[in-house]
């Protein structure tokens, strides 16, 4: 297949998967606010800390509440991270490599594209919010449903699944870093109800609270829930799982072709890194740092996937 | 005098149903008008949903345009169609073999049956094709041949399109959604099908691909990119036959080859279907502007390491300025009398002709040479006191760019309109493959048809619509 069409099909579906955890992070914002006994900004500001686009939202809003926030999440083509954005660059891309989707993958990204664009047209009203959620999820739900039962196990969908879960990956650390940009009102309050709230909280934007249940019993707590969004192999946004998919798809490749890239040696060498790691020590040395360095390292994976791949040359 | 009784209308002769539309009228007097506007209104959502849409140039980048679709078919009997299709297989003959004469020999301009002035001034002639034969000499690896109908046995050729003829993407997709609507109507008319063309044009190209190929040829389309109007038709039709869809910075001269980038490296290109113009193949030959083309391609072809579908150079076949030469074309290489006609032509290069077109400018139609979809052309009855004297001043400041038609009485079938059947004009578009194998052509075409009343202008880029076509079993 053509490097170009690997490129494509790799930023379709990392950019499926984002506008399908910008929703993710919205609802974190909604469900801490709703939780606050005071009006606060905090919890929108930390949103957008986590979505990596402050800067850019701040030079345009002076005032961080609940509107301006969800808008420039939601609907802003200016906000290159935005749903819309995500979406339109998502369709982009499939049309760029229409000849490597079926037209059942290329008729759910149209349909998902031409229904949003009319979704979110105009600004969303507070209580209309949770249903466009909704769509937005299950729109991508279906593009993600198409390429199950309609693709050919090759390059092109090992392609497609590598970028699910990279971009998977950086945004299940993103919605785990959140609870460290959210303060507190007082530092006794760490381990209060108000502090395990927003840890269910967390816990719920990833979709995970009924699957914690099952897997980590009644008690939340922070640790379990990063323990579970971290490690748990069985939990389809962890970090781990994304990992283990990342270097099962770059293994079929290198079967495939008969090479063996640089990426190969880096995902190994993150996997083990992983694997070697308890949340007990990533929270002694401090969960934020961990993050941090995740996201780099999850990032320069993608870059050399694009290089080996010769994606742009 | 209403349009009905002024032009041949294909489907109703008076108030019957003529030959073709026998079954079809039967089923459609049963049907109830609601549905089929309901029906209609599918149609529009299926397309969107597909995708198939054209950006127009000049409107907004994003714009995604879909061309207007009409569910009543156009339907042609056997018999006409075998005729048409004697007739473009004559055509196509001729186009090729005056390529090859042209530019190797010549004789037919040693003959004087088409001037040298014509080809030497023009700028579809390329120079850097003297002395290239490629694969069978075929020139022109797919037409599309623009015939428009003015009465029961009378299709006329209106223009050959012998470059990067567009549209084969609405004819297999009109026949989709009407299969998709319609199946009941299928199972009872003998429509010959037109599904086979992705994979037949793949067969004919690989066929065409050149000597020195000893396997399995691989064959690409190579598209301007997704900013391009027609990028849906490269995209699907690269889909439907399997091949890759490349553009320019994906190709590059790897070891005397043209080869693609792909995931595991560079790999030779044998056929290469390009939707590129001339002008920016080869960036070293060519337009050094182009970002579109393939820096060198043009010295791996001549050296017989690639076949560039259409050949590069085709469009000295069917440039306006020589279509009134066409007849003496066909008679010239086939020695038979030509089986389709011209639409009569006035070359304005000529001052008899020119003379006589300015006097009668408000009854003709005027085209400019080098122009296409409907630009820049004017149409003499319908256009303005003050639209004819401003052409006038064109034509007279640069008559040799200008040949002018009568204003045909084009065939109209109608179209599903607000207040029932209403007839609209239509042309016809069919799709020739050449390959050193043979010619063939898709038993129908692209119908394009005015949607507004009276209108005779079909193009897309001017508020036309489609049809499907039906050509019928014997």
């Amino acid at each position: 297949m053509l490097g170009k069409t690997a490129g494509g099909v790799y930023w379709m579906f990392r950019y499926i998967e984002r506008s399908e955890n910008i929703t993710r992070l919205i609802d974190v914002g909604l469900r801490m606010a709703l939780t606050r006994p005071y009006t606060s900004q905090d919890e929108w500001a930390s949103v957008l800390d986590a979505a990596g686009v402050r800067s850019g939202y701040d030079q345009v809003h002076s005032e961080t509440d609940a509107g301006g926030v969800v808008d420039y999440l939601l609907r802003d083509t200016d906000n290159p991270s935005s749903v819309m954005s995500s979406i339109d660059a998502a369709r982009m891309n499939g049309r760029l490599v229409r000849t490597a989707l079926t037209r059942e993958v290329w008729e759910a990204m149209n349909e998902c594209w031409l229904l949003l664009k009319e979704t979110l047209a105009n600004p969303i009203p507070s209580r209309e919010l949770p249903e466009v959620l909704g769509i937005v999820r299950k729109q991508s739900a279906l593009v993600r449903a198409a390429l199950h039962g309609t693709m050919l196990r090759n390059d092109i969908f090992n392609f497609a699944r590598i970028g699910t879960f990279i971009e998977r990956a950086d945004n299940t650390a993103r919605i785990l870093d959140v609870k460290y940009y959210v303060l507190l009102p007082t530092a006794n309050q760490v381990g209060s109800s108000l502090d395990n709230v927003q840890w269910e909280t967390i816990l719920r934007s990833a979709s995970g609270h009924r699957s914690y249940r099952v897997s980590h019993g009644l008690e939340i707590s922070p640790l379990g829930i990063a323990d579970f969004l971290i490690f748990d192999l069985q939990m389809p946004r962890s970090l781990a799982f994304c990992y283990r998919k990342i270097s099962d798809n770059l293994g079929y490749l290198r079967q495939n072709y008969s090479t063996r890239h640089s990426s190969h040696d880096l995902i190994d060498e993150r996997a083990q890194q992983l694997e070697s790691q308890t949340v007990d020590s990533i929270f002694d040395t401090g969960l934020h740092e961990f993050l941090s360095d995740f996201k780099r390292y999850n990032s320069a994976l993608g870059s050399q996937i694009e290089q080996d791949y010769r994606f742009h040359k | 005098m209403g349009i009905a009784e002024q032009f041949f209308n294909e489907m109703f002769d008076a108030d019957n149903h003529r030959y073709p539309y026998h079954e079809y009228g039967a089923w459609f007097d049963n049907e109830d008008i609601s549905r089929l506007r309901k029906k209609a209104n599918e149609a529009e959502v299926f397309f969107r949903r597909t995708g198939i849409t054209f950006n127009v140039y000049g409107e907004d980048d994003a714009t995604e345009r879909l061309i207007p679709f009409d569910i009543i078919p156009r339907i042609i009997s056997a018999r006409e169609w075998s005729r048409i299709e004697r007739g473009i297989e004559q055509r196509v003959r001729a186009i090729n073999a005056f390529l090859h004469d042209i530019y190797h020999r010549q004789e037919i301009l040693r003959a004087g049956r088409v001037p040298i002035r014509l080809i030497a001034d023009n700028e579809a002639f390329l120079p850097e094709m003297i002395g290239v034969s490629p694969p069978g000499n075929i020139y022109t690896h797919i037409v599309g041949i623009d015939l428009v109908r003015t009465g029961a046995d009378d299709f006329l050729v209106l223009e050959d399109n012998a470059r990067t003829p567009s549209g084969v993407s609405y004819m297999l997709e009109n026949r989709e959604t009407m299969l998709h609507m319609f199946p009941e109507l299928f199972a009872n008319t003998r429509v010959r099908p037109v599904n086979g063309y992705p994979m037949g044009l793949r067969r004919s190209l690989a066929a065409s691909a050149p000597a020195q190929c000893e396997r399995e040829p691989v064959v690409a389309i190579l598209t301007p990119g997704i900013h391009n109007s027609a990028y849906f038709e490269h995209s699907f039709l690269a889909d439907e036959m399997g091949v890759e869809l490349v553009e320019g910075h994906d190709l590059r001269i790897v070891d005397g080859r043209v080869a693609m980038r792909t995931t595991r490296g560079y790999q030779p290109i044998d056929v290469l279907y390009r939707r590129v113009d001339d002008d920016f193949l080869d960036p070293l030959t060519f337009n050094p502007d182009s970002m579109l083309g393939v820096p060198g391609v043009m010295d791996i072809y001549r050296a017989g390491g690639i076949t560039i579908a259409n050949a590069p150079g085709t469009g000295i076949s069917d440039d306006k300025a020589l279509y009134s030469y066409m007849p003496a074309i066909i008679e010239f290489y086939t020695g038979e009398q030509p089986i389709l006609k011209n639409v009569p032509t006035w070359r304005c290069s000529e001052a008899d002709s020119l003379a006589y077109v300015l006097d009668n400018l408000k009854d003709l139609v005027v085209k400019e040479v080098h122009g296409s979809g409907g630009y820049g052309m004017l149409i003499g009855p319908a256009a303005s006191k003050r639209e004819l004297s401003d052409f006038s001043a064109k034509l007279k400041a640069n008559p040799s760019n200008y040949i002018a038609q009568p204003t045909l009485a084009l065939s109209t079938v109608p179209i599903l309109a607000k207040k029932g059947l209403a007839p609209r004009h239509v042309d016809l578009r069919p799709f020739v493959r050449v390959s050193p194998v043979g010619i063939e052509i898709t038993p129908g075409g692209l119908t394009r048809v005015a949607l507004k009343a009276g209108s005779l202008v079909v193009n897309s880029s001017q508020g036309g619509g489609t049809k499907d076509t039906w050509v019928l079993e014997d």
